[in-house]
């Protein structure tokens, strides 16, 4: 976990009150790298996610982005990291085009008007500029977070279900250009239950059990290296039987 | 801090303002009630009470003082409320944006909102029942900018409020002008009330305020002493108030509470 990383997780730990959700997630992300965090509901995905986003904190443990404390130097690691999740919308009330000025200027984003203009073109957004973001459907509403979470050019990607709402079609075009946009300098962590989408985008996987890393590796391989043919039943086999994995 | 960031916090409740009638009216159409209810209630009294005493002043001048303090305290919560019923705490806080700029484009904010609510005050109050201001001039201000800082030093404890106790506390934080207006002596002066509630008042800025305009209704100097005082506990007020807020945040973000006002309803 040297300095290269745009990410890296050490020791990562939180407890609430007798609860651990989170026991020591140690994991790192390269630049160009897409990583996939997967897991059952409750395995420590998304307390992973808030920790690394700033807004909640370890008991134990630190958050680097690209060398920068998160705990010491906050503003400055998190204006290199964005991020989309299907429970963090943006607000209904704006239309999407205040949307993104309004994060461009929380995000320090330059030539910022010059900027709307390119991803309100890319995610297919300039027919609803002046719509509420509140009313548009829940697939448009993804591709404005999506816009949103791109606004800083993030060295640091963290998408929580980017693909949830979205249909087939929309989902193929969003992977594809996160995957286009992580060949660049970008880091992205990315969770989802589809794992055909993590097969597809993901170029290494993370696989979390009762808040521990329990596999890590290639998602086209760590199936076979467990004995098992797809990640789908690797995925059911770590959620219902953790501990058959942990002792191979 | 960095000012880009304070004026987008500023300029999302701009957006607010501009796309919704709803949010503008309140913005004077409470303190204009008020004005007008009060406005009536001071011309009766003066053709019912001893010729020589004029109430205009005395209860008008107190009404619009008072409104727009709660105007300002209202201004500071409301601009945070906006962000836990959009549900929007996720997208603000895991920013570059720090706690101090926050709350700055929070104050901003509310000196348009509280400025458009004390202007409407005014003219009406001018216009319709003969009260005008402007014979006071300049001294006028040291009295709004006081109230002014204890006005935003209570928002900011109400945003404390409700980040910790979660949206449904927004209950306790609306009526906080009306749980200290009996220890402020908007309508009348503290020697009428007992003396606990005078130790009590004595801590209070606003006390300070409408004593020393009470006194410069009736031909007095200006009480430039207590007024410093007044101003000097609003300032401290609003530091304190600031370090709770930065505290019950701290805490917010140890306890999760952030992300969960983000992503469920909360209590």
């Amino acid at each position: 976990m040297d300095g290269t990383n745009v990410l890296s997780v050490e020791g990562l730990r939180k407890v609430y009150g007798a609860t651990v959700a989170v026991d020591g997630v140690s994991f790192a992300v390269r630049p160009g790298e897409v990583v996939g965090l997967l897991g059952p509901n409750g395995a420590g995905k998304t307390t992973t996610i808030n920790m690394v986003l700033g807004v909640l904190e370890p008991t134990a443990g630190r958050v680097l982005v690209e060398g920068l404390d998160l705990a010491r130097q906050r503003s400055r690691a998190l204006e290199r990291t964005n991020f989309a999740a299907v429970y963090a919308p943006l607000p209904g009330n704006l239309t999407v085009a205040q949307n993104l000025r309004v994060f461009g200027m929380l995000y320090g984003v330059a030539r910022l008007s010059q900027r709307i203009e390119e991803l309100l073109e890319e995610f297919d957004l300039l027919p609803f500029r002046d719509a509420k973001s509140g009313v548009l459907s829940s697939g448009e509403q993804t591709r404005a977070a999506l816009a949103k979470a791109m606004l800083n050019r993030p060295h640091l990607l963290l998408l929580d279900e980017p693909t949830a709402s979205l249909d087939p079609a929309t989902a193929r075009e969003i992977r594809a250009r996160m995957r286009s946009f992580a060949a660049g300098e970008c880091g992205v962590l990315w969770t989802s239950h589809n794992m055909y989408e993590v097969e597809e985008v993901c170029d290494r996987v993370l696989f979390l059990s009762k808040g521990r890393v329990l596999l890590e590796g290639d998602p086209k391989t760590l199936p076979s290296e467990h004995g098992l043919r797809t990640l789908e039943e690797l995925f059911i086999t770590a959620a219902r039987e953790p501990l058959t994995l942990e002792r191979e | 801090m960095r000012a880009e960031r304070t004026a987008a916090v500023v300029l999302r409740q701009f957006y607010l303002l501009r796309g919704s009638p709803a949010r503008v009216l309140p913005l004077f159409a409470w303190v204009a009630i008020d004005i007008v209810l009060w406005g009536f209630f001071t011309r009766y009294l003066n053709t019912v009470a001893e010729p020589g005493f004029d109430f205009v002043p005395a209860l008008l001048g107190a009404v619009l003082l008072w409104d727009f303090f709660t105007r300002v305290m209202h201004g500071v919560t409301t601009a945070f409320l906006e962000d836990v019923w959009s549900r929007n705490f996720l997208n603000v806080f895991a920013s570059p944006l720090k706690i101090s700029e926050y709350v700055a484009g929070l104050v901003v904010a509310t000196v348009a909102t509280s400025a458009v609510g004390l202007a409407a005050m005014l003219v009406l109050a001018a216009a319709v029942f003969g009260l005008s201001f402007a014979a006071y001039g300049a001294l006028l201000v040291p009295f709004l900018l006081v109230l002014f800082l204890f006005g935003i030093a209570l928002g900011v404890v109400g945003c404390a409020i409700v980040l910790r106790l979660g949206p449904a506390s927004e209950w306790f934080i609306w009526p906080l002008p009306a749980l200290i207006s009996p220890f402020a002596g908007v309508f009348y002066p503290l020697s009428a009330l007992p003396p606990w509630m005078q130790t009590a008042a004595r801590a209070l800025p606003p006390s300070y305020v409408f004593e020393g305009m009470r006194a410069v209704v009736s031909g007095e100097a200006p009480p430039a002493g207590s007024l410093l005082w007044g101003a000097a506990l609003a300032v401290l007020y609003v530091l304190l108030a600031c370090w709770l807020f930065t505290r019950v945040h701290r805490q917010a973000v140890r306890t999760g509470l952030i992300a969960r006002y983000s992503a469920e309803s909360v209590s």
